[in-house]
């Protein structure tokens, strides 16, 4: 069974678990996936594993307590677990303030719309895939520039490749993707 | 929200945020327009959804034994966040969030210093690889014709200003470049303020501002 083809729903409900039970076993499985990923995420960023390990538990401590803020129309589960270990990442390893956005918030009334809901799910699945299907060496800048933080100019430095071959290879990839979420 | 905005951040711009790789300063102008523009907040949304699914695919990595049982007790010792209520639209000021957080408050909070004649600025404390400051410029008054070293980005928080790229007025930004030499003029009517930040220092080409700007600190 390929896990991820199955689960971007079922992560959903595990957040809504966390927030609305503060149920530790679903809390459980969502640390079991993504801790991993998030230390993984940090040490390709440049953090020793020490620290990767203690700021990944920050990072799913975080998730616990923002549960209630996490809104399934506007974001994956994955998606907002790696905007709060990016953030992390930018404070302990940058040690920089990162400047948010204000919040859009709705009414106070406001339920997620459950097929506002499922969509974004589905559309996630197939951003995953189309990010699977993409030329090795376009890929692999994608994945550079949000692991590592890394500008487009430092990836020239350390890949010896030409800022405009970078550049464009990213803007291709990013094309690419869009074509395939149309 | 505003539908008037003509000018967007560039997708260069967008993902550096998303990833992360923005100098502090930047990421300030950034947040301040996404706060103000629907599209761009949209468009943000898709380069984030792209670092959902590179974490998604990441190898995994072991944690430490002990780990959930020590998550578990720093989610104890965490306070606990609480839905943030949408602010009220009327104490709303000319500062969207991100921007009020670096000043201490709303516009009448900000310590200008003057650059001579009307023109005012305040530069706000970010990390060193760059820099961003708030100007103030009188309406009507032209600002020093100038080259950029570096990348400058520009936010108008008040008023509006027309240079050789176009009119830019409340949340339009305008990215300058080593290409461009502009001469940004403040529009008539209401006084200009602006957010702007620089990688480098601008490039005077008159005499008078070259000698002045080791001193004003442009
Ligand atoms: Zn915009
Ligand atoms: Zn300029």
């Amino acid at each position: 069974m390929n896990e991820r083809h199955t689960s971007d729903a079922r992560w959903v409900r595990l957040v809504e678990r966390v927030r609305s039970d503060k149920d530790q076993a679903a809390f459980g499985e969502l640390f079991a996936h993504f801790a991993p990923r998030v230390k993984a995420f940090l040490m390709k960023s440049g953090a020793d594993s020490s620290l990767a390990e203690e700021c990944a538990q920050e990072v799913m401590a975080t998730v616990w307590h923002k549960a209630q803020l996490f809104d399934p129309e506007r974001a994956s589960v994955a998606t907002w677990v790696f905007t709060i270990a990016r953030n992390r990442r930018i404070d302990a390893l940058r040690k920089q303030r990162r400047p948010e956005p204000e919040d859009l918030t709705w009414g106070p009334e406001h339920e997620p719309d459950q097929s506002e809901t499922i969509a974004l799910q589905q559309e996630s699945k197939q951003l995953g895939r189309a990010l699977a299907a993409l030329p090795q060496n376009q890929r692999v800048l994608i994945e550079r520039a949000y692991f590592g933080e890394l500008s487009h100019s430092e990836i020239a430095a350390e890949t010896g490749l030409p800022l405009g071959t970078i550049k464009s290879r990213i803007r291709l990839a990013l094309e690419r993707l869009r074509q395939e979420m149309k | 929200m505003t539908s008037t905005i003509n000018h967007h951040l560039t997708d260069d711009l967008l993902m550096s945020y998303a990833t992360g790789s923005l100098p502090e300063a930047f990421s300030l102008v950034v947040a301040t327009h996404i706060s103000l523009c629907d599209e761009c907040r949209a468009r943000l949304a898709g380069f984030e959804a792209v670092g959902g699914a590179v974490l998604d695919e990441a190898p995994a990595c072991a944690m430490e034994e002990d780990s959930f049982a020590a998550t578990m007790r720093l989610i104890a010792q965490m306070p606990t966040e609480t839905r943030i209520e949408a602010e009220d639209e009327s104490v709303k000021g000319l500062f969207p969030k991100p921007l009020r957080d670096y000043v201490g408050g709303d516009v009448d909070a900000v310590q200008w210093r003057s650059l001579g004649g009307k023109v005012r600025q305040a530069v706000l404390p970010t990390s060193a690889d760059a820099t961003v400051r708030l100007l103030y410029i009188p309406a009507g008054v032209a600002m020093p014709d100038h080259g950029h070293a570096g990348m400058e980005l520009t936010m108008v928080l008040q008023g509006a200003f027309d240079d050789d790229d176009g009119h830019f007025g409340r949340g339009d930004v305008e990215v300058a470049n080593e290409e461009l030499k502009h001469t940004p003029v403040a529009a008539p009517g209401a006084d200009c303020i602006c957010i702007v930040a620089t990688d480098a220092p601008l490039k005077f080409s008159g005499l008078l501002p070259r000698i002045a700007q080791p001193f004003i600190g442009i």
